[in-house]
């Protein structure tokens, strides 16, 4: 794990001074709210329905067991004993005090974390494969390319009050487990002809107006990189709309000029850009990447488990998949259980995970976009004792990836932009879909919800998507089919008229119904749905 | 710090030179017709890059901020500094105390809010941090520099 050195370290603390001034000149009534709110927005504060929203940074997802901890620690102190897991890989506190706020970053700033640039429109937390450095199938840890750029983007002079926010993901591996076309600029590192680099796609993004991102670079080296980026991001800042809050992501901008204009503005921008010297030396990616070498795996480790508990060996199948080490796999916490809250954990729960990820897991957790935790590195050895510990803290539900493995956005029970809830409707869902059996023979189903147009549940990408809007006074809920966040991109199709909230939980049992009726042996419900078309599942849902 | 004496009530120079008297025309004006100005008033959507062929004229270049949101003007000035421009580059209007070092680090060296700017607070936050990551239109050496020499 990257480790901050003088420099990091003087950074976040300044901050937390810069904050602690701000702060109190709002309180002295020397700033008005609306000169105060870009200035803490920037900080992740947000002022919800109920308090102050503290949005913590977890940059690329990955954690170390002291800063988890850590996590636990504010959410005693400071919160009701809980955070929320973001689909950003970041952890929300729903009950903060402004005047608290500075002690907590102080308090955060001791473990090496933050909460810069997690909310305003900069460049936010830059998000990454949750199974980086353990996954079989990637050509490179993107994690050390994801901290170059959380550098270069921290208190960026240029780019800290552009048309809108702006969401970077970087990955390295065929399968996309961080929803990389979904967002601004999305990084797939690569080789090519034996040398590493980037491919760039631009203009992706959810919210009111879904989009997948343009390939708009094939190839950008190491050294060139983060020039590359600038250039994207000047053309952004420059020709991004600020005439309509909702036209302003550069998905807009790209869908008006097109994706051929905009490359060839960024490619003029580029070849003044390049030749400035803001690009550190390969030394510095190569300073990164140390901190970022594999741990110290044991070798020779056998790879058979026993089998002979059952609910272990649900969850095993479930939560557990491969790891590139022989011995060695990588564990899935699911945040998802029957009637609780999608990404929630309590203090206790916080501290049990880092406990697991100390003693189990060379000192490593990840935080997924889909609201669950990782314990990267687990010798197979060890899957017993890991799940039994899981278990008896609650955390041991074996719904990865299966229906009730809902994303949710926080919704009307906390948030001021929502229409409609979240939360309790992910519980009638899942308790609806309980039975664990049919879950599992249901297989692969990605459902998620959004309280709102601005898709902060990540309802476009949905195999089963979501939106809760307001109708006439009352919360209503579109259905929508189709959609997918990983590396076979699409987006989801509103099915028609929207449903109360029992009516949506029995039209997608109709969905699944139909679904168990026309599926082939081996297929997903997506896979199901793109053979089958559209018109099949309106009909089992209309009639 | 350098001088803060400015010749209008909330003007801010970092400067030593004189202030330039003449006042700023549009970017229209100078395109069109007053080509021998030496101070241009750019608005947030204007191009800077129109500017590029007479840098050299120039004594003053007023960037617009309309609203403190309106981040186009940070673009504008590194464009400017970029190309070389060596005359004074103010930021004028909605320009707030907390957005200053920013500005400074993206080229601008005079600044004409058009509230006043608490000059305590200011000179807190300018000298805030020690050292930045990145490379900008400033004097700063970034971090990765620090690190590697």
């Amino acid at each position: 794990m990257y480790q901050y050195d003088q420099y990091d370290q003087s950074m976040v603390d300044a901050r937390v001074e810069e904050f602690r001034d701000q702060v109190k000149r709002r309180l002295a009534g020397q700033m008005t709210e609306d000169q105060f709110k870009p200035l803490r927005l920037m900080n992740g504060l947000y002022l919800q329905l109920h308090a102050y929203m503290l949005r913590v940074a977890v940059p690329y997802g990955t954690l170390s067991s002291r800063q988890m901890r850590m996590l636990g620690h504010i959410a005693r102190k400071y919160d009701r004993g809980y955070g929320h897991f973001t689909t950003r890989q970041n952890l929300q506190f729903n009950w903060i005090k402004l005047e608290d706020a500075p002690d907590i970053l102080a308090e955060l700033a001791t473990v090496e974390m933050h909460a810069i640039q997690t909310s305003g429109n900069c460049i936010r937390n830059i998000s990454s494969d949750q199974f980086a450095g353990a996954a079989a199938d990637e050509v490179t840890d993107p994690r050390p390319w994801a901290e170059l750029l959380r550098q270069w983007s921290t208190f960026h002079p240029e780019f800290t009050y552009l048309p809108r926010k702006f969401k970077i993901a970087v990955i390295a591996a065929a399968e996309d487990r961080a929803a990389m076309r979904l967002h601004d600029i999305g990084i797939e590192l690569l080789r090519k002809d034996g040398v590493l680099g980037a491919k760039i796609f631009v203009g992706g993004g959810m919210g009111r107006t879904p989009m997948i991102s343009h390939e708009i670079r094939d190839f950008v080296t190491a050294d060139e990189l983060l020039s590359y980026l600038e250039a994207c991001l000047r053309v952004y800042n420059r020709y991004g709309r600020r005439d309509n809050i909702y036209k302003a992501r550069i998905k807009i901008l790209l869908h008006e000029l097109g994706p051929d204009e905009y490359r060839r503005q960024v490619e003029e921008e580029f070849a003044k850009v390049k030749t400035l010297g803001i690009d550190p030396p390969v030394a510095e990616l190569e300073r990164i990447s140390a901190f970022f070498a594999p741990p110290a795996f044991e070798t020779g480790l056998s790879d058979v488990v026993d089998r002979s508990d059952p609910d272990f060996a649900v969850w095993l199948d479930q939560n557990v998949k491969p790891h590139k080490q022989p011995g060695y796999a990588i564990v899935n916490i699911s945040l998802k259980p029957v009637g609780g809250i999608p990404g929630d954990a309590s203090a206790d729960q916080i501290d049990v995970m880092a406990d697991l990820g100390e003693r189990y897991s060379f000192d490593e957790l990840r935080v997924t976009h889909a609201q669950n935790i990782v314990l990267p590195h687990v010798r197979k050895a060890d899957l017993y004792a890991v799940w039994q510990t899981l278990t008896e803290a609650g955390l041991a539900e074996a719904n990865l990836d299966l229906i009730s493995d809902i994303i949710a956005c926080p919704g009307l029970d906390y948030c001021s932009l929502a229409n409609a809830r979240s939360i309790p409707l992910a519980q009638k869902i899942a308790e609806r879909f309980k039975d664990l059996d049919r879950q599992r023979d249901l297989g692969e189903l990605k459902l998620k919800i959004s309280g709102c147009i601005n898709a902060c549940g990540h309802h476009h990408a949905g195999h089963i998507g979501i939106l809760g809007v307001d109708k006439k006074g009352k919360e209503n809920y579109q259905l929508s089919l189709g959609g997918s966040g990983a590396e076979d991109v699409s987006l989801a199709k509103i099915t028609g008229p929207g449903f109360d909230e029992d009516g949506v939980v029995d039209a997608i049992e109709r969905v699944t119904d139909r679904f168990v009726q026309v599926r082939e042996p081996g297929e997903r419900f997506l896979d199901t749905y793109r053979r089958v078309g559209f018109e099949t599942f309106k009909e089992a849902i209309y009639g | 710090m350098a001088d803060l004496a400015g010749d209008t009530d909330n003007l801010l120079r970092f400067r030593d030179d004189e202030a330039h008297d003449e006042p700023a025309i549009t970017l229209d004006s100078f395109l069109n017709g007053q080509t021998n100005a030496g101070a241009v008033r750019l608005e947030a959507g204007d191009d800077a890059r129109a500017l590029l062929p007479s840098l050299e004229q120039l004594a003053l270049v007023e960037v617009s901020f309309p609203s403190f949101r309106d981040g186009r003007g940070y673009s504008a000035a590194r464009i400017l500094r970029e190309a070389g421009y060596a005359g004074e580059l103010r930021a004028a209007g909605d320009v707030l105390v907390d957005q200053i070092p920013h500005m400074r680090r993206c080229g601008f060296d005079s600044f004409a809010p058009e509230a006043p700017v608490d000059s305590e607070t200011l000179k807190r936050s300018l000298d805030r941090y020690d050292h930045h990551y990145q490379r900008a239109a400033d004097a700063a050496t970034p971090i990765w520099k620090l690190r590697h020499g």
